[in-house]
């Protein structure tokens, strides 16, 4: 299989994911501005919500998979970097989001 | 009018009269015939169909022998210098021999399977294979759209738009038997994945060409067959 067309249909499609993620999750920022929410009001609506608890996996997911392979592209164009050390750093920086990203939508939910 | 003109030395400064309808590589020729003999540069056709002289005109890559001076010359001034992302050989004349190794390594060499002794194999042209290349294989192979095209400036290995786009009309072309072994050589870091769409090719091309639509049809292609299992 060739890696990098692999990647690159992985990452369209994380993109049209993020395109739909980005989108609803600006739109709920808005709102709750708007609408004067509290944090504590905030935290009422998604305490116990597996609708916004799957929402925000999807989008947090979906940067995990498009970012690392964008700054892949960057690493050689930029920094000249291949090869197996820049994968791992990239394998890292890709559990570095997810871990961060679940640990903030974890956050709100439980 | 003054000319400045990229020497190994330097930049050089010329005085050249004007004409009306001059084109840079009229200019360029009075300076090697009237002021310096020793001005290296390269051309053949003259008439836009050969692409051997194609240059840095006003920091643009440009067929110099189809630009007129008027509608490049800037306070009655042109700089004139080789092609960029391409070794100097001297003054004016790029060495294209890695321009022309990228067509190869990207299999941009037809293949047929029919012999002298089968009959012609006609090419429907309204079919949309032939339609979608329809301009692409107008290609005259003058290195501008590699010299414009900034992913070749960061990745030395990248194929460049003119290689991809032999590649993107041989896929489309219904006659030829290497479809498979072609996408394998244009997918990945060196090939249409690493093209960027900033459309600086699209936007040089002399031809008026889109290889950036064939990059773009060439990573549809490896997609879809990477997809069927043929990648």
């Amino acid at each position: 299989m060739n890696i990098q067309t692999a990647l690159w249909i992985a990452q369209r499609a994380s993109a049209a994911v993020l395109a739909i993620c980005v989108t609803v999750h600006l739109a709920t920022i808005v709102y709750a501005v708007q609408g004067g929410l509290s944090a504590g009001e905030i935290l009422e609506r998604t305490r116990g919500n597996a609708g916004w608890l799957a929402f925000y996996t999807v989008f947090v997911l979906a940067v995990t998979v498009h970012a690392p392979i964008g700054l892949r592209s960057i690493c050689i164009e930029w920094l000249g970097w291949r090869g197996r050390s820049r994968d791992v750093a990239l394998a890292l920086f890709a559990a570095l989001l997810a871990w961060m990203g679940m640990r903030a939508a974890i956050g709100v939910f439980a | 009018m003054k000319v400045f003109v990229k020497r190994d030395s330097g930049f050089q400064e010329f005085e050249v009269p004007r004409h009306p309808s001059q084109t840079v590589l009229d200019v360029v020729t009075y300076i090697q015939r009237e002021l310096d003999p020793a001005l290296a540069y390269r051309y053949a056709c003259r008439v836009g169909m050969c692409g051997s002289c194609a240059m840095t005109v006003n920091g643009v890559p440009r067929w110099t022998c189809r630009t007129h001076v008027d509608k490049v010359v800037r306070e009655d001034a042109l700089e004139i210098a080789p092609l960029k992302n391409l070794p100097v050989i001297r003054d004016l004349v790029t060495d294209m021999r890695e321009f022309f190794d990228k067509w190869a390594r990207a299999r941009g060499q037809f293949a047929g399977e029919r012999t002298k002794r089968d009959d012609f194999h006609k090419v429907k042209p309204s079919s949309s294979d032939r339609v979608q290349v329809d301009s692409n294989i107008e290609c005259i192979g003058c290195g501008v759209c590699y010299a414009a095209c900034d992913v070749v400036a960061w990745n030395p290995d990248y194929l460049g738009p003119a290689a991809l786009n032999r590649a993107w009309t041989l896929v489309k072309d219904e006659r030829d038997s290497l479809k498979a072994e072609r996408l394998r050589a244009v997918a990945g870091d060196a090939g249409c994945h690493s093209c960027h769409t900033h459309m600086s090719c699209t936007e040089r091309c002399p031809k008026h060409l889109s290889p950036t639509a064939g990059i773009a049809g060439l990573k549809r292609e490896t997609a879809k067959a990477l997809l069927k299992g043929e990648l």
